[in-house]
């Protein structure tokens, strides 16, 4: 079209020139809007959206740091701080000896002085060799100091089950650090909740727990153009609604929320609406997001991988009967994982963790459709 | 010819074909540093010695400060006016002349039997009671148990029970003033006992690797409440532990105020020139009770604590070596005991007259702004304490 016009303006004057160049700026802008389009379809793995959180909160803050095994040289156990050594540096990207009380320890007492530390634990399995300092020395400290020495640490790294890991490689810890006061806790699902959550954390003047999943690193989604912005953030203590239903309110995190989208499908299609809730943060719990949304269902199903006593789910149908009872049409039901430390065997680690069909099966009793209760091998 | 050279990651090492056991002890145990005799006479003249009047007589009237403030401050707990106390009796020399050798910027990373460190640096004896009291001035606003001091003003970090923790945190610590490039260390106090804890390990071993300008500072006072150090740990105390971290060691003699003072004054320049950790092993005894909560007559002898605590006594030894150079004498003790001993009792007294800490103090600090639930919840207990005042008492300030 432009080369029309240009032949036009050659044979016309300087009225067809001005008019040749309003055109092409409109061209132009219409090719904006059209890479705008193609901005917001682009697609990022969950591994890339922290990376590049690191990569930004340490360029923007030279506070920040982070701190871990195999961060540095090997680009991390996975490869979640891919570049960073190479762009910053080993004071801002330090490698530790094998010692998570250590280097946990390290942490705080940076934090304390004011520095802002990102320390990644190859799982949060590993981070029970810390624990003492996670809640000893960072989440108590604001307050049994009274206010003088703040903790603007994060912690990070993969939590839950991975696959075929065993049982000192797959437990679920959002329930454990939930529960602490002075503590904050995020659990991120998508690219985007990863890289808003992340961001949040690190600018955060608390203690945050910051719990991944090894099985979402390389999970690719949509990622908007405003997400990409590099001074993006997602509040904390706020859940989504990623799914709006109407017959029955379902919740879940990490990975699981992937599982119950899943599910929502499959309800859907036998007259079920399930409005599907990821959760973003266990601790503060988006607590009147819940509610209002079983207000509008009337029926709950809280999923969750981690194992059933004292679980996340345990902590959210309280919260409901505290708050919401009348509302509810049914009990509420749970799905969690089993009650046993993680098999490794393949069948029985399937059999050890919710699937699509418990979640289905579960949102089918509280509506009261009939449906086998037991799992099938 | 025997020993030859192999490669191995890690360098090169010479070997031998003669096999070898390095001993688990060492013929002699590794000696001692002192600058005075227990009589207080200056054994050699050292030049690193040198203190002059002015810091001189600031260490001792502080040493004897730290005593009495002890001893008073024990007394009110067993008269049930404070809860617990813990005193630093018999180490006085180790927290004065150590503080006195460093500088206020350096910062300090205690255990909780360094009370005399934050004396040292203008700490006042009312401060020290309103801890203890937890009433409304305490800066700790009534959050901990007393000797649970902290103030950022002072560099001295507050102190927290678990024992060993502050070891990685000093070196994280330490690793930040080197990010800054700040002409400051951080000194780290621990126990004998603290030496067990897992992060003793991880805090050497790192400050080692990261070449943090950290002083850990030992005060290996033989006990850890009632475990003698033959059954914490079979090494020849921890001075020899520190070469085994690729760490400058030195042991001094804890009761000794002027080979204390010139140890970490050394240690302290070679920490910050050469950007390395220093570990100082300071022996000493601890002539105390662990603390109010602890007999330990129960299991020591009293013949051994009264030894320590007269013949050994180390603001006495250091006290007759103020007194030869003439810059003190008894009328000026017995002026300055009785000074200290009414200002403390002063002290004890404003601090339990003053109100105790409002309720909107519970809820805050959680979190650097306070969340919504905990809004709430101060909300409802103050309703609470609205529709039933005869279960809350009076003096209790809302």
């Amino acid at each position: 079209m432009l080369s029309i016009l240009r032949r036009r303006a050659a044979a016309g004057g300087s009225d067809a020139v001005l008019l040749s160049e309003r055109l092409r700026k409109s061209c132009a802008a219409a090719m904006m809007r059209f890479q705008g389009y193609t901005t917001a379809a682009k697609e990022m793995t969950v591994r890339e959206a922290l990376n590049s959180v690191l990569d930004e909160e340490m360029s923007a803050d030279p506070r920040v740091f982070l701190m871990g095994e195999e961060v540095g040289e090997y680009q991390g156990a996975y490869k979640v701080s891919k570049g960073l050594l190479q762009k910053f540096g080993p004071e801002r990207v330090v490698d530790t000896p094998i010692t998570e009380a250590g280097f946990t320890g390290i942490g705080v007492g940076a934090a304390y002085y004011g520095l802002r530390p990102v320390v990644e634990f190859m799982t949060f399995n590993f981070a029970m060799q810390a624990i003492d300092h996670i809640i000893n020395s960072a989440a108590k400290t604001n307050y049994m100091s009274a206010g003088n020495i703040s903790v603007p640490i994060v912690f990070r790294g993969p939590n839950g089950a991975a696959a075929g890991v065993g049982a000192q490689h797959s437990h679920c810890y959002a329930a454990w650090y939930g529960s602490c006061p002075g503590l904050k806790v995020l659990v991120p699902y998508s690219s985007e909740d990863a890289r808003g959550l992340l961001k949040a954390a690190i600018r955060d003047p608390d203690p945050v727990v910051f719990l991944e999943n090894e099985l979402m690193y390389g999970e690719r989604f949509p990622v908007s153009a405003e997400a990409l912005d590099s001074s993006f953030c997602l509040p904390i203590g706020k859940a989504k609604i990623e799914r709006e239903g109407k017959d029955v309110t379902i919740t879940a995190f990490s990975k699981m929320v992937g599982l119950s989208l899943e599910a929502a499908e499959i309800l859907a299609k036998e007259g079920i609406s399930a409005e599907v809730i990821n959760l973003r943060s266990i601790r503060p719990l988006d607590r009147s997001t819940i509610n209002a949304s079983v207000r509008k269902t009337n029926r709950l199903v809280t999923v969750e991988e981690g194992f059933p006593q004292h679980g996340v789910g345990a902590e959210i149908g309280m919260s409901i009967v505290e708050d919401s009872f009348g509302y509810l049409d049914a009990p509420i039901e749970r799905i969690t994982g089993a009650d046993v430390p993680m098999p490794y065997a393949a069948n029985l680690e399937r059999m050890a963790l919710p699937q699509i069909e418990d979640i289905v099966r579960a949102a089918k009793r509280v509506c009261y459709r009939s449906v086998p209760m037991a799992a099938t091998a | 010819m025997d020993l030859q050279v192999l490669d191995f990651p890690g360098g090169k090492v010479a070997f031998t074909s003669k096999m070898q056991f390095i001993s688990e002890t060492s013929e002699k145990r590794v000696p001692c540093y002192r600058v005075l005799d227990d009589y207080g006479q200056q054994i050699e003249y050292d030049c690193s010695a040198q203190v002059n009047e002015e810091l001189a007589v600031k260490m001792y009237t502080d040493m004897v400060t730290l005593q009495i403030m002890d001893a008073i401050f024990y007394e009110a707990q067993r008269q049930g006016r404070i809860s617990f106390y813990l005193t630093s009796m018999g180490e006085e020399a180790i927290n004065i002349a150590s503080a006195a050798a460093l500088t206020n910027d350096d910062i300090v990373l205690p255990q909780y039997r360094e009370q005399g460190v934050l004396l040292w640096r203008g700490f006042t004896v009312q401060e020290f009671a309103n801890q203890c009291f937890g009433n409304k001035v305490d800066y700790g606003k009534g959050r901990q148990m007393p000797i649970h001091y902290g103030s950022n003003k002072h560099n001295y970090f507050t102190v927290s029970s678990p024992i060993g923790t502050q070891l990685p945190q000093a070196v994280g610590a330490a690793y930040s003033l080197k990010m800054d490039k700040k002409s400051a260390c951080v000194a780290a106090y621990f126990g004998d006992g603290g030496t067990s804890e897992g992060d003793f390990h991880a805090g050497l071993n790192f400050a080692a690797v990261m070449e943090a300008p950290v002083i850990f500072f030992c005060r290996n006072n033989g006990w850890a409440i009632s475990t003698h150090t033959r059954e914490q740990f079979r090494s020849d105390g921890i001075v020899v532990r520190g070469q085994a971290y690729g760490i400058r060691s030195i042991r001094v003699d804890g009761n000794d105020a002027l080979a204390v003072y010139s140890a970490v004054r050394e240690a302290r320049e070679m920490a910050i020139k050469d950007q390395r950790p220093i570990l100082i092993e300071a022996l000493t005894y601890r002539v105390g009770h662990h603390s109010t909560s602890d007999d330990s007559t129960k299991y020591r002898s009293m013949d051994e604590i009264e030894y320590w605590k007269m013949s050994r006594n180390p603001v006495n030894r250091f006290r007759k070596w103020v007194e030869r150079n003439m810059w003190w004498d008894d009328k000026r003790e017995v002026e300055l005991r009785n000074d200290i001993r009414n200002q403390v009792l002063r002290a004890i007294q404003t601090a339990e007259k003053c109100e105790k800490p409002p309720l909107s103090d519970l809820f805050r600090d959680v979190y650097d702004t306070l969340p919504s639930n905990l809004h709430e919840q101060e909300s409802q207990l103050r309703e609470t304490i609205k529709s039933y005042p005869k279960d809350y008492p009076l003096d209790v300030p809302v």
